[in-house]
């Protein structure tokens, strides 16, 4: 069955594309995260009236389609403020702020998840707003947050593949070349398929595991 | 010694508190009946400065609380506050929890406030528990170690908030042995309880708290014994 022309030149090529999405997708996520920490953490404490603009900054990328956003970031950047940036550069930043707006959902539902019964505890013992939220509010609030963060991780980890209009040859878009040059689209795509499993597969894992260490308490 | 005079708290337009005056003299254990709804938490929250007040003053051994110079987080460490909830922090053991604050607040060594905080433990009874974490704990048992973690900044003033109300009925007594040991020990107390048997033991001045307005203030044997305000006679006839 895999009587197949694929090289082993070809497989470093979808290698190397692997390698873009998983650097696109850790640039993303790093960044979008800790962008989505700020936006949450503001949205918690001003409360929804002060914090309205930056939710509705927020709520445009978590609603437009990525695909629709990359290509106009594309346009405006290169033609409007005729900056000469890289695909690559592009990339990085739609996904930073697409990450950003559903990680500040995220921060925002777990803080609130944390009684205020129990923060005022915490205050109640001289704690200032600042060693409340590192020692009390951040560990319970990454205990709730943890499994969404990890799908959505996964998700812009898969999202990424959008990034080729963006002129960046990722997973996807290698697998896409060798089809239309080896005219094997389905054992190229199980490739591809494997590709993405075992970047996936780690993070999940990492998730459970962290998941089971903090369930003694 | 903690001074309230004529302090006076809203929430919208429902006034809370309408002017109480109330001095605690050092050593001295004060308990605060009063049905549901009549301010006696918000009084409590109010001498830590968790809420602010509307008018009237509030000092704490000299210092006003309510100032916008005085550090909050400053005076908090000397007054110990134990609330109906249980509020262990869940991510740590009962150890840790009674660590946490003279760590990071009182900038103790670990090797000080891991002392402190299994003299604490030991103190309320709860000298086996300390690695394990909240969740394995009783009731009874989580607000002993609320009372230790408190106990562990060595404030000056406790404030207990119906500590016992949230508990199973064979809980309480622990709990209340606690506060017993804690007051024959000289700690300065005010208890907001409906534990009327408790009060009228430990206390030497108990209040009556009626729709944000303290109508009496005697000691225990006057004021069960010989109750004056009207409201208070309903009450205690009600409770028996
Ligand atoms: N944060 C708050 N916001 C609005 N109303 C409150 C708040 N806290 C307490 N109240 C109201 O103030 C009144 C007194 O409450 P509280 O001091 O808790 O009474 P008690 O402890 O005597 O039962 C109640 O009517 C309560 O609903
Ligand atoms: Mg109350």
């Amino acid at each position: 069955m895999f009587d197949t022309a694929l090289s082993a030149h070809d497989l470093l090529f979808l290698a190397k594309g692997a390698g873009v999405t998983l650097l696109v997708t850790a640039i993303s996520v790093a960044f979008g995260t800790i962008l989505g920490i700020l936006c949450g953490v503001f949205r918690f404490q001003v409360g929804p009236y002060w914090a309205s603009p930056v939710t509705f900054i927020l709520d445009i990328f978590r609603s437009i389609p990525l695909l629709i956003q990359l290509v106009l970031a594309n346009a405006f950047l290169g033609m409007v403020l005729k900056l000469r940036m890289s695909g690559f550069t592009i990339a990085c930043g739609v996904l930073t702020l697409y990450t950003a707006a559903y990680c500040a959902e995220i921060v925002r539902g777990s803080i609130g998840s944390v009684p205020g019964t129990t923060r005022r505890a915490g205050r109640s013992l001289g704690m200032t707003w600042f060693q409340d939220m590192r020692y009390i509010v951040l560990p319970l609030a990454t205990r709730v947050a943890l499994p969404s963060w990890i799908g959505l991780a996964l998700g812009v980890m898969k999202d990424s593949a959008l990034v080729y209009v963006v002129q960046v040859t990722e997973l996807l878009k290698s697998t896409q070349i060798l089809i239309t040059r080896l005219q094997e689209p389905l054992f190229l795509l199980m490739i591809c398929g494997a590709f993405y499993f075992l970047i996936s597969f780690p993070i999940a894992r990492f998730g459970g595991y962290l998941e089971k260490r903090w369930s003694n308490d | 010694m903690i001074k309230i005079e004529n302090v006076r708290k809203s929430f919208g337009q429902l006034e809370v508190l309408k002017g109480i005056d109330l001095t605690v003299e050092k050593g001295e254990v004060l308990t605060i009946i009063g049905g549901s709804g009549s301010g006696k938490s918000t009084l409590l929250t109010c001498i830590n400065g968790l809420e602010p007040i509307d008018a009237g003053r509030i000092t704490v051994d000299g210092t006003v609380v309510h100032d916008k110079s005085t550090d909050l987080n400053k005076l908090r460490r000397k007054l110990g506050i134990v609330f109906q909830q249980f509020n262990a922090f869940p991510h740590l053991t009962v150890l840790e929890n009674v660590m946490l604050a003279p760590r990071k607040v009182l900038k103790q060594s670990r090797a000080e406030a891991e002392a402190m905080a299994i003299k604490q433990l030991g103190h309320v009874g709860l000298g086996d528990k300390v690695d394990v974490y909240p969740s394995r704990l009783s009731g009874g048992q989580q607000q002993r170690m609320a009372i230790a973690r408190a106990l562990a900044m060595s404030p000056g003033y406790m404030l207990f908030d119906e500590v016992t109300s949230a508990l199973d009925p064979q809980l309480v007594g622990e709990v209340l042995d606690t506060l017993r040991l804690l007051a024959s020990e000289g700690m300065t107390m005010i208890c907001v309880t409906h534990e009327m048997k408790f009060a009228r033991e430990v206390s030497d001045r108990v209040a009556f708290f009626h729709k944000g307005v303290m109508a009496e203030i005697a000691p225990p044997e006057k004021l069960f014994g010989a109750p004056e305000d009207p409201e208070l006679q309903k009450f205690l006839a009600a409770t028996h």
